[in-house]
């Protein structure tokens, strides 16, 4: 548009283009909804997850569950009400019926009042806890995990290492709320702090001179992506690293941050449930293969699209296509029949995993290449502490 | 709080002052000298940024990458300032704000195309990788004294250049008696765009050293723009040394304020709550530092004419 | 005794009942068609007309750039917004110093939002309209960051994830779910305040209000209290902004501290000079365009700013009448 005459006419003319874009015809392919991450810090972690589940539509020929499906992307850019715009086009506009992609809880909950009611969701990253406990719904299924998940896990490796005092950080939104609630409901000690920083900040300065302050005896972060990347990196420079050890959960220990913050996460315990060098044939083919492709080893995000991939063509081939009868498509889902690329994996009651959480150290490969090794299972089978506020069965 | 944390807050705070004193300079020396106001002032930043990075993980150089900024803000500056900015300088602030607006979104689109969405994490160079314990106990990152020092080197710089020199002779002249430094027959349209390639090379330079400390990213500039708007305010359009004060003051407002408020929140908060009110209030305590000064001395801290 | 209207203005008439028929028949269009989705679009590009609107009054008449309208915008929303929430929650908004408890009520909620907002409008035009110039673009830009930040520091509001609201206002016992009865609301509101506005433009307010922003020396020698004039029509523009903001917020069921920040306050100025200001009917255009070129470009390119970018400069540079100024041929000004 500009202020011209005739741009002025090529602008009338847009609405009856808006008018004449057509509900989408029943033929022709699956249209699967990704609305994700893909700028700002959190990058990283979106184009992770849609590489891994692109990954396999390629591998398959543009196809999943031996059907035709066609991928439409958005990016979020981290902004709740972005994703809640996105996901009202695609519902309503578009008349997608399966959507997938969001990496962050904050944009989760603002998308799931909007997309529940017409479509089905199937997350590939944010659990937040509210979707597994009392607002769980029969068409959201999670099949990473629940937020709390990892959290718990490094919260008892920790006590298991006799740390007595820790000192928490997590970005103040959803998921950070649950990650230390999910770390608290494990950890024995004493937490010297919870120190909840904004979800874009970059810069830790004022908290690591705390942190100093403090002089706790372990300290823990979530911070995903980017903000990991930073904290890392500042925590090394600040002469913290040979201090105070740093724990964390996958999301701040994975191959998505370490070219970028080399050797400053060596030696790190971090917890996940999929790990590089899980001895699983569908997880050597999926290593393989995304290396092949992309050129970089995969994080645990993309573990986790690519399951969601998985997952989805399982129920596409199971219903048939028939991705519009919900209830079916549900059923389908909730089976799990797919080849996890972390071994054994099934749904509890609230659509959420019950799956094996490892523990992982940040080392040096053979190849010289900084990757994490699998050092032991902190809970096997485990499932989220919200299942039994949910009314699924 | 005791009092070697304090100081260390102190010193991030004087980081950041820096930064803004080198965005603030060069807003202020261009609203000074040509009248113009300039919301793409954040862009020449976050292009500094972008391409010192590039040129360091080209070359390996950060030196190389930060010289490689400031050259490609600097010429960026330039040619929008004869292309487009000489166009805006009879032109009312609405239509500045509005010309400077597009270009931020030009920019932000145009990087986002070149370079990617994804944000580049830029290493400290290795010279600085390291802590100095330069208050007793407490090991302070090199990289930050670098930045501090970096900075106090430019603002030296910049005051040799306008005190000492014939062109900051005219530069001055320009600020104060704009209409007699043109009757003078002085070109005053070189002048000019040489006023907009060292504001650019300024921004470019900051832009290049936050690289490490934040992240290289698209939207980098509007974020420091804002800040940098109220420390040309609080410091007295125009005027370079109240970009120094206003910067100065503003980076230790703003440090200070998100340190000790959570402190004093937390009392009576629970944590999740009381870092959000903190972090909040403690990012008002600028404006209201702004909204104090304006009460007080409209015309800023130092106004130019002093 | 008055003069006959020039033709433009005759034009502008035509134009605008022809707009108001198109929206009126609109909803009966498109639900006909099966593309009844368009409607939520519809309602924010009132809301947005509405806002930008309000804006032209100080920007437009006033001659007065805020660049912190997002402000009253994202007040008006929240204000909505969180009555809506402790309405739902059954919690009150507010214990001290007297108890307000939420309230589904929009015949409470909408004027409340009005009021919110233009007592903040006062607030900030107290301060902010003792400056000229740059001064006055930058300081309601950073008191519009400051209520942004205020927002933010709210726990129960939701702070950056924003706040997700569980029903819509109801009104007269009619909940406003559903596209159309919002619609409705946005559509009434904008059409009362532009009739009202256009009035009061053409009458001493107005007129004072314009004299000020060509010469203010004359206009205060001739008695007019001028600093008087512009806060009355900053408070009345922060206070229609307001309104818009609650029908963005039931229009979205969710609030987020988006609208206060500053890139709306840019948004809602571009709404303005791309439509023409200075003309009421033109930014409510610039606000449809606006809103539709994202719309229709984002569905097309995710790099559509590329495209609004250039327009943006070659609206400031080459057309500066508007595209109302274009549709009614009026002669060039400024």
């Amino acid at each position: 548009m500009s202020c011209t005459r005739r741009d002025l006419l090529g602008a009338s003319a847009a609405v009856p283009l808006a008018l004449a874009t057509p509900a989408l015809a029943q033929s022709g392919p699956i249209r699967i909804g990704m609305i994700t991450t893909l700028s700002g810090p959190g990058a990283a972690l979106g184009n992770d997850i849609r590489d891994g589940f692109n990954l396999v539509v390629k591998n398959a020929g543009g196809r999943l569950g031996g059907l035709p499906v066609e991928v439409v992307i958005a990016d979020d850019a981290l902004r709740p009400e972005n994703g809640r715009a996105i996901a009202e086009r695609m519902v309503r506009r578009e008349r997608i019926q399966v959507l997938t992609g969001i990496v962050f809880s904050n944009v989760m909950l603002a998308v799931a009042p909007v997309v529940l009611p017409a479509a089905t969701y199937i997350s590939a990253n944010a659990g937040p806890s509210q979707l597994a406990g009392e607002a769980c719904h029969a068409n959201y299924f999670n099949v990473a995990w629940q937020n709390d998940n990892l959290h718990e896990a490094v919260g008892q490796y920790v006590t298991q290492q006799g740390k007595r005092r820790a000192y928490l950080v997590a970005p103040n939104y959803p998921a950070g709320r649950d990650a230390l609630t999910g770390f608290k409901r494990f950890f024995r000690g004493e937490v010297v702090a919870e120190q909840y920083t904004r979800l874009d900040q970059l810069d830790y300065a004022a908290e690591l001179a705390a942190i100093r302050t403090a002089g706790p005896e372990a300290v823990y972060i979530f911070l995903p992506g980017g903000l990991g990347i930073n904290f890392i990196k500042q925590y090394a420079a600040a002469g913290l690293r040979e201090r105070v050890p740093l724990y964390g959960p996958g999301f701040s220990f994975d191959q998505d941050v370490f070219p970028a913050v080399g050797e400053d996460a060596l030696g790190c315990f971090n917890s996940s449930q999929w790990a590089l060098d899980l001895p699983v044939p569908a997880n050597r083919q999926f290593v393989d293969t995304f290396e092949r492709e992309y050129g970089r080893l995969p994080s645990l995000y993309a573990s986790q699209g690519y399951d969601a991939a998985l997952l989805i063509g399982s129920a596409i081939a199971a219903t048939r296509g028939r991705v519009g009868d919900r209830a079916a498509f549900a059923a389908a889902l909730k089976r799990a029949d797919f080849q996890s690329v972390r071994g054994r994996f099934r749904f509890g009651n609230n659509n959420h995993p019950i799956q094996t959480i490892y523990m992982r150290e940040v080392v040096k490969d053979e190849k010289g290449r900084i990757v994490n090794r699998t050092i032991g299972t902190a809970f096997e089978d485990h499932q989220d502490a919200y299942a039994a506020q949910c009314k699924l069965t | 709080m005791d009092s070697l944390l304090l100081l260390e807050q102190a010193l991030n705070g004087l980081t950041l002052g820096v930064m803004l004193f080198l965005m603030a300079a060069g807003l202020t020396l261009i609203f000074g000298v040509m009248g113009v106001i300039n919301l793409a002032h954040g862009s020449l930043y976050m292009i500094g940024a972008f391409a010192g990075a590039t040129v360091t993980a080209r070359t390996g150089s950060f030196a190389l990458g930060m010289l490689a900024g400031m050259a490609a803000s600097a010429l960026v500056a330039l040619a929008l300032e004869l292309t487009l900015i000489r166009r805006l300088y009879a032109r009312d602030h609405l239509d500045q704000v509005l010309a400077t607006y597009a270009l931020i979104l030009i920019a932000n689109e145009s990087v986002k195309i070149v370079w990617g969405p994804q944000p580049i994490f830029l290493g400290t160079p290795e010279a600085f990788g390291g802590s100095v314990e330069i208050i007793p106990g407490v090991p302070y990152p090199a990289y930050r004294l670098a930045i501090i020092g970096t900075g106090l080197a430019a603002a030296a710089f910049l005051w040799w250049l306008i005190a000492r020199t014939r062109l900051g002779m005219l530069i001055r002249a320009g600020t104060t008696h704009r209409a007699i430094v043109q009757a003078l027959g002085v070109n005053i349209q070189a002048l000019f765009a040489l006023v907009f390639a060292i504001g650019g090379a300024l921004a470019g330079l900051a832009g290049m050293m936050a690289g490490p400390l934040l992240a290289v990213q698209v939207g980098m500039g509007e974020q420091i723009l804002i800040l940098t708007f109220v420390v040309v305010v609080v410091g007295g359009l125009g005027s370079v040394r109240g970009a120094m004060a206003g910067a100065v003051l503003v980076g230790l407002v703003d440090t200070l304020s998100r340190a000790v408020l959570p402190v004093a929140v937390r009392e009576v908060l629970p944590p999740s709550a009381a870092d959000q009110v903190a972090a909040n209030l403690g990012a008002v305590a600028v404006y209201l530092l702004m909204a104090v000064v304006l009460a007080i001395r409209p015309q800023g801290l130092v106004p130019r004419h002093a | 005794m008055r003069e006959p209207a020039p033709p433009h203005v005759r034009r502008g008439w035509i134009a605008a009942q022809a707009g108001l028929a198109v929206l009126v028949a609109a909803p009966f269009v498109l639900t006909a068609l099966d593309r009844a989705w368009l409607l939520p679009t519809l309602t924010r590009m009132l809301a947005y007309g509405l806002g930008a609107a309000a804006l032209d009054v100080v920007l437009g008449y006033g001659g007065l750039v805020s660049f912190g309208h997002g402000a009253f915008l994202g007040t008006g929303a929240y204000v909505a917004g969180a009555l809506i929430h402790h309405a739902g929650a059954a919690t009150p908004l507010l214990r001290w110093p007297v108890e307000i408890d939420g309230s589904l009520d929009a015949l409470i909620a909408f004027p409340a939002a009005a009021l919110a907002a233009g007592a903040l409008a006062f607030l900030i035009g107290a301060v902010s309209l003792r400056t000229r110039g740059v001064h006055f673009i930058m300081i309601t830009l950073a008191f519009a960051q400051m209520v942004y930040f205020l927002v933010l520091a709210i726990p129960e509001y939701g702070g950056t994830d924003g706040l997700m609201l569980p029903a819509r206002h109801r009104l007269f016992d009619l909940p406003l779910d559903g596209d159309q009865p919002l619609y409705w609301v946005a559509l009434v509101l904008l059409v009362g305040f532009l009739t009202i506005a256009q009035r009061s433009m053409e009458a001493r307010f107005g007129l004072a209000l314009r004299g000020a922003r060509q010469n203010e020396r004359r206009m205060r020698a001739l008695g007019y209290p001028v600093f008087r004039i512009r806060l009355v029509a900053f408070t009345i523009s922060g206070a229609v902004a307001g309104l818009a903001g609650a029908v963005l917020a039931n229009q979205a069921g969710f609030v987020s501290p988006d609208l206060l920040s500053w890139q709306r306050s840019g948004e809602l100025i571009i709404m303005v000079i791309l439509g023409g200001q200075g003309t009421l009917f033109g930014p409510v255009l610039g606000a449809f365009a606006l809103l539709l070129l994202e719309e229709e470009l984002s569905a097309v390119t995710e790099h559509w700013m590329l495209v609004l970018g250039p327009l943006l400069l070659a609206c400031v540079l080459f057309f500066r009448r508007g595209l109302w100024g274009q549709v009614v041929r009026a002669p060039a000004h400024g």
